[in-house]
């Protein structure tokens, strides 16, 4: 996955501070879920990037397609399952 | 004079009654307060007549989404943490009295009208657990309502919108069951509980009036409110603001709104629409919609000042670089201010001559004039969130 150093840095703290105000900034879980690697294991990276692109309707998941590429999107799902450093 | 040093020698025998730290101050509390430090997990105490730090207090834990309640005699901040912490800071000493990991996951708290308890509202395992304000010790454990997850478990709904009440009670609304109710604490070791079942779908965040009768719980799943009237608990509650919006597409929120700081302005109450970028303005008594003015975003923080005369707005991402003023007479937008990305809670001093903004991206806190709507100063401080000054302790749901 290509993606500039300085886009992953902004596509981390995106993660930590705007994610985080619904999954926790340590992503431990909030009015929506824990992002942890076991909590996700159940989906693949694919299924993880659609549902961050078009959120989940019905519920306060928000689609975020408009500020992230499907690149993106698939990094960040991947970095979810692989799990964050703190 | 014998007897004088005689007192004198006795009176200071008797104040180690604490052992008090050497550098804790001999004020009053009145114009104190605390900046959250979201990612440090600490907080400042600052005074809000110089504009200064007083202390910095570290060690809080997991801080993203922090509240804080005060004790009665402002001197002491309750601040409740993300990760199930609940910590007792002694603001005039800038330490830590007492912490706790009271629950897996938390979002907020209240202390009761006599300020004898402290209530927290848990997501993981969802329910209210009420606390002695002194020892933190434990006095109720009322687990929320089960609800069935994605795979099939039983669990707790998540606990949101606790205020405290007149009459020693606590409202919590309950997000995936879609209840309020009212615990009475009155008798502390028998809690009487009211329980309002279907008051509608997904309430995420609640508020209680100033003078504690109405509690107003705002709903993501569909439109409207819930609305209970505290003097008459029994009475079940009923939904207003159902008309408001029919029909049109919601828009995604990326941040969730705040009921928190009723912004109540004469008999009107300024609230934050969901899913809309608008504030909505309801008379109180009819409880119906009398206008909403479009704003720049979806809003966050809808607060009045407290002479009512303007409302401070905030913004959900990826708008949350903005503030904008409403005048309460026109209902006109008097001012946008680019304060700058992660714009995220703002909080007026006493009286309302000031208000002061934490902006988490460029590490500062900013205070302006809410009179000439200049900025006045720049604070730093490490990613900060919310503000919580101690005229709280004697504003109820606050
Ligand atoms: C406004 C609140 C909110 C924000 C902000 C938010 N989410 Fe979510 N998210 C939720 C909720 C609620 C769910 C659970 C939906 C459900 O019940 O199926 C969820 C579910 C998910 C899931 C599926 C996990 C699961 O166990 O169901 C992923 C992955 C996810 N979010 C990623 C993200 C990412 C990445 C961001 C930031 C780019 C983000 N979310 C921002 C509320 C939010």
């Amino acid at each position: 996955m290509e993606i500039a150093p300085h886009r992953q840095a902004e596509l981390i703290y995106l993660l930590r501070h705007d994610c985080g105000s619904c999954h926790g900034m340590r992503l431990e879980g909030g009015l929506g879920p824990a992002l942890m690697p076991e909590r996700l294991s159940d989906w693949n990276s694919e299924q993880l990037a659609l549902t961050i692109l078009y959120g989940r309707p019905g519920t306060p998941m928000p689609p975020w397609r408009p500020f992230l590429t499907d690149k993106e999107a698939y990094w960040l799902a991947a970095r979810l399952k692989a799990g964050l450093q703190p | 004079m014998k007897l004088l040093r005689y007192l004198l020698l006795s009176a200071s025998a008797l104040v180690p009654l604490q052992p008090v730290a050497a550098e804790c101050l001999t004020r009053g509390t009145g114009d104190m307060g605390i900046v959250i430090e979201r990612a440090a997990g600490s907080l400042k105490v600052v005074d809000t007549s110089n504009h200064s730090e007083l202390f910095r207090v570290t060690g809080l834990g997991d801080l993203s989404h922090a509240s804080a309640v005060y004790s009665r005699d402002g001197r002491y901040a309750f601040v409740f943490g993300r990760d199930g912490g609940l910590t007792k800071v002694d603001i005039l000493c800038g330490n830590i009295v007492k912490r706790l990991i009271q629950s897996g996951n938390s979002i907020g708290g209240a202390i009761s009208q006599d300020g004898s308890l402290i209530a927290v509202s848990n997501y993981e395992p969802g329910g209210v657990k009420i606390f002695s304000s002194t020892a933190l010790d434990l006095v109720a454990d009322i687990p929320a309502t089960e609800i069935k997850d994605r795979e099939g478990k039983l669990k707790g709904s998540k606990t949101v919108g606790l205020v405290d009440a007149p009459g020693n009670r606590f409202a919590v609304s309950l997000f995936e069951s879609g209840e309020a109710w009212v615990i009475d604490m009155k008798q502390q070791d028998a809690p009487k509980i009211i329980k309002h079942t279907g008051i509608g779908s997904l309430p995420y965040d609640a508020l209680v009036t100033p003078d504690g009768r109405f509690y107003l719980s705002g709903l993501f799943g569909e439109d409207g409110l819930s609305l209970l009237d505290l003097w008459h608990p029994e009475t079940p509650a009923r939904k207003i603001l159902q008309e408001y919006g029919r029909g049109e597409q919601k828009l995604p929120v990326y941040k969730m709104p705040h009921l928190e700081g009723w912004a109540m302005a004469g008999d009107r109450a300024f609230l934050p629409a969901v899913g809309r970028h608008e504030v909505l303005i309801v008379k109180r008594g009819e409880w119906q919609e009398e206008a909403r003015i479009k704003v720049h975003s979806q809003p966050v923080f809808v607060m009045a000042r407290p002479d009512g005369r303007q409302v401070w707005v905030n913004f959900a991402f990826p708008d949350n670089d903005t503030i904008q003023v409403i005048d309460t007479e026109s209902f006109e937008i008097i001012k946008t201010l680019k304060t700058g990305k992660g714009t995220l809670h703002m909080e007026f001093t006493p009286r309302g001559e000031e208000v002061w903004i934490s902006v988490r991206d460029s590490d500062e806190v900013q205070i302006y004039d809410t009179d000439s709507l200049e900025l006045l100063h720049r604070l730093p401080a490490d990613k900060p969130s919310g503000i919580f000054f101690t005229s709280r302790a004697h504003q109820t749901g606050l």
